[in-house]
C-alpha cells in the first residue's frame, strides 16, 4: 500500500516536474524560489512576529507587528462608528454574507433576486443610518469596511440600471438620443475616475444653485455612479449586440411595442448573456471604491491610512496594508469565481440544448 | 375604436401628432434641460463667487516646486509650464509601464499555459493574487516598503554598487551627459553590423547557424562595453551625510507607481495572452508539430501570431486602463499631470478649466492609442472591419 503511493508520487513527479532537463532546471529554479518565499513570508509573519506587546517590541523584533492589528483592527474595520452601536454593521455584514451565499446557487437565480437585493439594502441602510427606534448615527461618522459595502451596493443598485438605459440609448435609431449617448459614455470612459471624483468634490457644487449643500458621501457615490454606468452600459451593449435581430422581429411580429419588446424578450436574454463580464465589472468598481480616499472619506482602505497616523504606532504599514488587501482579496476572488462557475453553467447549458 | 390621432394622421397634415415623436422630442428635450440647466447654475455661481474664467492662468508664475520632472522647471515658471512637466511625466510613466506590463503578461500568460506543474500553478496563484487588490492599496503597499522598510541613507548598504534606501534607488551610471546617445548609436552600429554578416552570410550560401552569431554579437558587446568605460567612465553613488551624491537615482514615488502599474496590469495582460493562446485551436499546435518545428517555435511563428489577433482588443484597453491608472500617482506624490492639474487647482480656483483640460488630456490620449490599435487590427493583422 505504502510502496503504491511513492510510487505513484515518484511517477507523478517525473512526469510533471521532470520529464527532461529544460523542464527540470525550471523546476528547480521554481521550487528554490517558491521555498525562499515561502521563508520569507513564514519568517516574517510567524517565527519572528510580535504578537503582544507595544510598538517598542515591535520596532525591535524584525518580523511582523500583529499587535498593531490587534489593537487597531476595530478601526480599520469600522473607523469612527460608535462603539456602543457596533452591532449594527456587524449585523449588516452578516446578512450581506448570508445573501450572497443565497445568492451563489443555482436554485435560487430567479426574479425575486430583484426584490430581495434592494430591500436588503435598505435595511443595511437602515441599519447604519438608524431612525425609526434605533439612535441615528450621522454619516461622517461611518467608515471602514460598511462604507466600502455601502458606496458598492449603492453603486451597483444605481449603476447598473442607468447603463442599461444608456445602452438601449446608444443603440437607438434616433440620432438625437444615440449621439449624446455616445458622447458620454466614451467621454466617461476615456478619463481616469480620480479626475472624476475631483470634478464630483470640487465642481458638482459650482453646478448647483448655492444654497443646495449636499454632503461629501453623496458627491462621491453620485461619481462613482456616473462613472461605472458608461462601464456597464458598454457591457450591456455586448450583450443587445450579440442577440440574432430576428428576436426583436419575432416580438415586433407578435405586436408588442418598444417597452415590451425590451423588457419581455431582449432584455433577460441579453442580460444573461453577459453575466460574467458584468461581474467583473462589478469586481472593477468594488476596487474602484478605494478611490474615495483621495477627497478625504474614510472607507476601508481610507481607515487603513488613517490608522498609521497614530503617534505611538508609527511605521507598521505595511502589517495594515495586507490586513486590508487579504480582506479585499477574499471579497473579490469569491465574486471571480462566481463568475467563472455562471460562465461554466452557461457553457454546460449550451452544449445540452 | 378609432383614435382621435388616427384620423390626424391619416391626413398627414400634422406630424407633430405622431405620437412616438412626440416621446422622441420630449426625451430630447429631458437630455437638452439635463445639460443646460447645470450650465445655467455654473455661470450664476461663478458671477456670485466672483470667479474668473478662461485660461489666463496658465502664464502665471507657479510658485511650487514638483519634485521630479523630466523637462526643465523650477517653481518661478508658469503653471502652463508646470502642467507640460506633468503631462511629460505621465507620458513617461505610460511608455515605460506600458512596455514592462506588456513583456510581464505575455510571460506570464504563456508561461501559466506550462506543462511544468510549478511553473503554471506559481503563474496561476500571481494571476489571481495581483487582479484581486485594489491598484491603489498595491501603490501605498510599494510606497510603504520604501518608507518603512528600507533602512535610512546613513545606514544603507551598496549591492553592487546599487544603494537602496528609503530615498529610493541610486544606481551608478555615467557622469558625462552625451555617454548614453554614444551607447545608443554603438548598440544600433553593432546590431547593423550583425545584420550585415547575416546577409553575406546567405549571399555566399556559408550556413552559419545561429550560435556563431550570438558569439560574434556577444564579442562585439564586450568589446564595446570596454571602449564605452574606458571612455565614459561610470560614477558611482556614495553616501554623504544625509545624501547620495553621484551616479543617478530613481525616487520611491517613481519605483513604487511603476511596480503597482507594471504588476496589477501585467496581470490582466497574462489573462488575456492566455485566454488568446487558448483560442487558437489545438489543430494548429499539432500543424506545427507535425511539420517538425520546435516548441518554441510554434509558439513564435503559430500561435502568438494568432492569440494576438483575439488579444489586441482587450490589450489596448488595458494600455489605455495603466495611462489613466498612472493619475493614481497622486495618492503617493509623484507629480503626475492629474497631481499637478489637483495642486493647480487648489491654488487658482479654476476648476472648469482644468478638469477640462484633464478631460483632453486623457480623450487625447485614448482616441491616438485606439486609432493605432485599429489601425494594427485592419492592416497587419487582417482583420476586417464589421
Amino acid at each position: 500500500m505504502r510502496r503504491g503511493l511513492d510510487h505513484k508520487l515518484v511517477h507523478w513527479g517525473k512526469r510533471n516536474l521532470f520529464p527532461n532537463i529544460a523542464q527540470s532546471m525550471i523546476s528547480i529554479l521554481m521550487l528554490i524560489i517558491g521555498c525562499g518565499l515561502l521563508y520569507l513570508i513564514m519568517n516574517w509573519f510567524l517565527i519572528n512576529a510580535v504578537w503582544k506587546g507595544d510598538s517598542s517590541a515591535c520596532r525591535e523584533a524584525s518580523g511582523a507587528c500583529l499587535s498593531f492589528i490587534r489593537e487597531k483592527y476595530l478601526y480599520i474595520l469600522f473607523g469612527v462608528y460608535p462603539r456602543e452601536h457596533l452591532w449594527r454593521p456587524i449585523v449588516g455584514l452578516i446578512l450581506w454574507i448570508i445573501f450572497w451565499f443565497h445568492f451563489t446557487k443555482k436554485k435560487n437565480w430567479n426574479k425575486s433576486l430583484l426584490l430581495k437585493f434592494p430591500t436588503l439594502f435598505f435595511i443595511y441602510y437602515f441599519l447604519l443610518s438608524g431612525g425609526w427606534g434605533l439612535s441615528p448615527v450621522e454619516n461622517h461618522l461611518w467608515g471602514g469596511l460598511p462604507l466600502t459595502i455601502l458606496l458598492s451596493t449603492v453603486g451597483i443598485l444605481v449603476s447598473y440600471p442607468l447603463g442599461i438605459l444608456l445602452a438601449l440609448g446608444r443603440r437607438s435609431k434616433s440620432k438625437l438620443l444615440s449621439y449624446p449617448v455616445v458622447c458620454y459614455i466614451e467621454l466617461i470612459r476615456g478619463v481616469p475616475l480620480i479626475s472624476i471624483l475631483f470634478m464630483s468634490s470640487v465642481m458638482l457644487p459650482l453646478f448647483l444653485p448655492n444654497d443646495l449643500n449636499i454632503d461629501k458621501l453623496f458627491r462621491a457615490q453620485v461619481a462613482i455612479i456616473l462613472f461605472s454606468a458608461a462601464y456597464f452600459a458598454e457591457v450591456v451593449r455586448g450583450g443587445l449586440q450579440s442577440l440574432p435581430p430576428g428576436q426583436e422581429e419575432a416580438a415586433k411580429a407578435l405586436g408588442l411595442n418598444y417597452l415590451q419588446t425590451q423588457m419581455y424578450v431582449i432584455l433577460p436574454q441579453a442580460l444573461v448573456q453577459v453575466i460574467p463580464p458584468t461581474v467583473n465589472t462589478m469586481i472593477g468598481m468594488f476596487k474602484d471604491t478605494s478611490l474615495v480616499i483621495v477627497i478625504a472619506l474614510f472607507d476601508l482602505m481610507g481607515t487603513a491610512k488613517s490608522s498609521l497616523t497614530d503617534a505611538s504606532w508609527l511605521g507598521f504599514s505595511i502589517e495594515a496594508y495586507i490586513f486590508v488587501a487579504l480582506i479585499y482579496f477574499i471579497i473579490c476572488f469569491f465574486m471571480g469565481r462566481f463568475s467563472q462557475q455562471v460562465e461554466y453553467e452557461f457553457k454546460l447549458s449550451k452544449e445540452r440544448s | 375604436m378609432e383614435k382621435w390621432w388616427d384620423s390626424v394622421r391619416s391626413s398627414g397634415t400634422l406630424i407633430l401628432m405622431n405620437k412616438r415623436f412626440i416621446i422622441k422630442l420630449l426625451l430630447f428635450l429631458a437630455v437638452v434641460g439635463l445639460l443646460i440647466t447645470p450650465i445655467y447654475f455654473l455661470t450664476k455661481n461663478i458671477e456670485q463667487q466672483n470667479i474668473s474664467t478662461g485660461f489666463h492662468f496658465l502664464s502665471q508664475e507657479a510658485g511650487f516646486e514638483l519634485s521630479e520632472s523630466i523637462v526643465d522647471y523650477n517653481s518661478f515658471m508658469s503653471y502652463g509650464r508646470a502642467l507640460w512637466a506633468g503631462v511629460i511625466n505621465t507620458l513617461y510613466v505610460a511608455i515605460i509601464g506600458n512596455t514592462l506590463a506588456l513583456v510581464l503578461g505575455v510571460l506570464l500568460g504563456v508561461f501559466s499555459l506550462s506543462k511544468n506543474f510549478l511553473l503554471s500553478k506559481f503563474c496561476y496563484l500571481y494571476l489571481n493574487f495581483f487582479r484581486n487588490i485594489p491598484l491603489l492599496l498595491q501603490l501605498f503597499f510599494w510606497y510603504g516598503i520604501f518608507t518603512d522598510v528600507m533602512p535610512a541613507v546613513k545606514r544603507a548598504t551598496p549591492f553592487m554598487g546599487i544603494i537602496f534606501s528609503n530615498r529610493g534607488i541610486n544606481y551608478p551610471w555615467f557622469s558625462h551627459p552625451g555617454a548614453i546617445a554614444v551607447i545608443l548609436s554603438s548598440i544600433a552600429v553593432s546590431f547593423c553590423l550583425v545584420y550585415l554578416v547575416k546577409q553575406w552570410a546567405q549571399k555566399t550560401s556559408l550556413r552559419l547557424k545561429i550560435a556563431p552569431l550570438i558569439f560574434l554579437f556577444l564579442l562585439v558587446e564586450i568589446a564595446q562595453i570596454e571602449l564605452i568605460l574606458r571612455f565614459f567612465p561610470l560614477e558611482y553613488p556614495a553616501v554623504r551625510g544625509f545624501n547620495v551624491s553621484g551616479g543617478s537615482s530613481l525616487s520611491p514615488e517613481l519605483i513604487s507607481l511603476l511596480l503597482g502599474l507594471v504588476l496589477y496590469t501585467g496581470a490582466f495582460i497574462g489573462e488575456i495572452v492566455r485566454a488568446g493562446i487558448l483560442a487558437v485551436d489545438n489543430g494548429q499546435w499539432e500543424a506545427a508539430y507535425a511539420l517538425g518545428m520546435t516548441k518554441i517555435q510554434t509558439l513564435k511563428k503559430i500561435i502568438l501570431p494568432q492569440s494576438f489577433r483575439v488579444a489586441l482588443p482587450p490589450m489596448t484597453a488595458q494600455f489605455l486602463n495603466l495611462t489613466k491608472n498612472s493619475s493614481l500617482a497622486v495618492a503617493i506624490g509623484y507629480p503626475d499631470f492629474v497631481s499637478v492639474a489637483n495642486t493647480t487647482m487648489n491654488q487658482t480656483g479654476q476648476a472648469v478649466e482644468l478638469v477640462l483640460l484633464i478631460m483632453v488630456l486623457y480623450l487625447v490620449t485614448s482616441l491616438s492609442v485606439s486609432s493605432v490599435a485599429n489601425m494594427i487590427n485592419s492592416k497587419i493583422l487582417g482583420v476586417a472591419k464589421r
